[in-house]
């Protein structure tokens, strides 16, 4: 039966919690989280969701998306090198197999990899649980064999849920999760087992959104990165925020649409009360000072106070 | 719920690409491309010239600048005949103005019947490539291969007749292709093709009788996309023109050859209050020393003579 609510985490308004602090007394945990992906030529149908929108294979659609990995994400380190900036990948774990270059080129930036499934072609609907365990298990084991790293964190494959995800990635030991939009803090999610929280990505700096959907020209991502900014920095002074910067070496990384994305982070990280951080970094700060404390909070207020 | 088993299977996922039309290749660990003369940047202007017929079935899917009206859809069909009729000759004073010598990708439909304008673009020694038959018949998997050989073949017929230039280059309607489209446009003597949008440098391609080139043709730097889809102003167009060389210009300095790749369809770029756009914007560009205006088969010579 669908539920009417996630059921995955308490109404809390922002202005009414525990103060959020960050190391080193920052205003703003930032985070850059590149979508590394792997579309597949001809994938296997999802009987939720077409792959393509065109007939396959679709040549256009795929051949874009090929030139984030020929092309994009080059040009895309180079520009977050210039700035410190170093990317929390979302990372669709095949590309280990098919392009352990750019695998290679992240790891020597001491990059963080996430997991966003198995290939941006192969999605969760419909799956049952031993499907979505096996996919878990495959990308925990793919990105330790390649990169040596545990995984942390987790956005769903092209942000395809089931309601028994997020419950699976706590059991797996996963730490954190981004497909919760509903605020600027990290904040408990309510699982079966072990703990969770959701680490703010976001869809409105998510420059497909912003290109594709809103329609912006990339003078206006730039202007609109530096605003999301500024308002986050200006409330930071309070309580921590946190701002996520999704990216797609495909949109990012073709010429035109660079420059303004270099000037926004020179923008950013030449304020101080900044914490240029990953996603694992966000997390592990959060467990370490804010989860037992808000937790209690939460459950004072359940009881009425 | 439960999908089937081969759902979580991944029979190509291994090294490189997952088919073998071509390989994996990342753009900055080849080696330094060189233009003639030593120019940074080849200016590659690609102006679509095309029919979209009044019963065009819009299947399997509507092309972009498809009509979309119900029939008979004489607003997008008569906009559409606004190319060809006034908006490529203001295009070709423009281009003209700069030297710059097109590769206009054709739709054997147009070549019927707007023969002025072929004849126009001829004068000017502008370079032609098939870009199919017309905007109603893609290219596509539900074709079987005997079918898209025969458009194919008549589609190239009539654009050599009409251009009377030997045609090495393909365009498919809406960048749509078959799994065969480079395989047949081989066997019927085109050299490259413009659908894969994947590199901003020419690569080779696995073919059944040989090796066929993608050339980048550019999906990004497009009236149609720039300006009919994501709704900017021509003043937009002209500044992610000129961000785009920008750009271009400084990495082919630490990388070798580059080239700006700008795709025109006169029915958008050649209105009246938009023309003056592309003229700004190729005025920044041809100021610059460096830059090469070329066709698509001089920067393929250019590209291959380099190849080991």
């Amino acid at each position: 039966m669908p539920a009417s609510d996630p059921g995955l985490y308490e109404y809390s308004p922002i202005i009414d919690r525990p103060k959020l602090t960050w190391p080193n007394d920052a205003r703003v945990a930032f985070w850059v989280a590149p979508n590394i992906e792997f579309y597949e030529f001809q994938p296997v149908a999802n009987p939720t969701r077409k792959a393509w929108p065109r007939t396959q294979p679709d040549i256009l659609a795929y051949s874009h998306r090929d030139y984030g990995n020929r092309v994009g994400v080059w040009r895309m380190m180079e520009v977050m090198d210039r700035h410190g900036v170093r990317g929390s990948v979302s990372l669709n774990v095949a590309v280990c197999d098919h392009h352990p270059e750019i695998i290679e080129a992240c790891l020597d930036r001491k990059w963080e990899f996430f997991s966003h499934g198995i290939y941006n072609t192969r999605y969760t609907y419909g799956m049952d649980e031993a499907q979505e365990r096996a996919m878990i298990e495959d990308a925990l084991e793919t990105v330790r064999k390649h990169t040596g790293q545990r995984l942390a964190g987790w956005l769903s494959p092209a942000l395809t849920n089931t309601e028994r995800t997020q419950d699976l990635l706590a059991e797996y030991g996963i730490k954190y999760s981004c497909d919760f939009m509903h605020d600027d803090q990290p904040f408990p999610l309510k699982v079966k087992t072990g703990r969770l929280i959701s680490v703010p990505y976001s869809l409105e700096m998510n420059d497909i959104i912003v290109y594709n959907t809103h329609l912006a020209s990339p003078r206006d991502y730039g202007q609109l990165l530096k605003a999301q900014f500024d308002q986050l920095y200006a409330e930071g002074a309070e309580s921590g925020r946190v701002m996520c910067v999704p990216l797609h070496p495909f949109m990012i990384g073709q010429p035109h649409r660079l420059q303004p994305f270099a000037e926004a982070l020179e923008y950013i990280t030449a304020h101080d009360k900044v914490w240029v951080t990953t996603g694992a970094e966000i997390a592990d700060w959060y467990y370490a000072h804010h989860y037992a404390e808000v937790v209690s909070y939460l459950a004072k207020r359940s009881d009425g106070r | 719920m439960t999908l089937p088993s081969e759902y979580l299977r991944y029979p190509r996922r291994r090294a490189g690409m997952d088919h073998d039309r071509y390989d994996w290749s990342i753009l900055f660990r080849r080696p330094r491309l060189e233009w003639p003369g030593g120019a940074r940047v080849a200016l590659w202007v690609v102006p679509s010239i095309e029919w979209f017929p009044l019963d065009m079935p819009g299947t399997p899917f509507r092309p972009p600048g498809g009509l979309d009206r119900p029939y008979p859809d004489y607003w997008n069909y008569t906009l559409r005949d606004y190319g060809s009729r006034v908006g490529i000759f203001r295009v070709m004073k423009v281009l003209d103005g700069f030297g710059v010598r097109a590769t206009a990708a054709v739709n054997a439909g147009a070549c019927q019947r707007y023969p002025f304008v072929i004849d126009e673009a001829k004068n000017r020694g502008w370079e032609f490539i098939a870009h199919g038959l017309d905007m109603g018949h893609l290219h596509h998997s539900g074709l079987s291969r005997e079918d898209e050989g025969r458009l194919i073949h008549g589609a190239l017929e009539t654009v050599r007749r009409a251009t009377g230039q030997p045609v090495r280059g393909w365009l498919s309607p809406a960048n749509s292709e078959s799994l065969h489209t480079p395989d047949l446009v081989a066997e019927h003597g085109v050299d490259y093709i413009c659908d894969w949008v994947n590199d901003d440098l020419p690569y080779p391609m696995r073919v059944a009788s040989g090796t066929l080139y993608s050339l980048p043709y550019s999906h990004e730097i497009s009236d149609t996309t720039i300006i009919w889809q994501y709704h900017h102003s021509a003043a937009e167009f002209a500044l992610q023109v000129r961000d785009q060389f920008d750009l271009l210009y400084r990495e082919a300095e630490k990388y070798g050859g580059r080239i700006l790749s700008i795709s025109l369809h006169a029915w958008i770029i050649g209105q009246p209050h938009r023309i003056r756009a592309l003229e700004r914007a190729l005025d920044y560009v041809t100021r610059r020393a460096g830059v090469w205006p070329a066709t698509g088969s001089e920067i393929l010579a250019a590209f291959k003579a380099q190849q080991r």
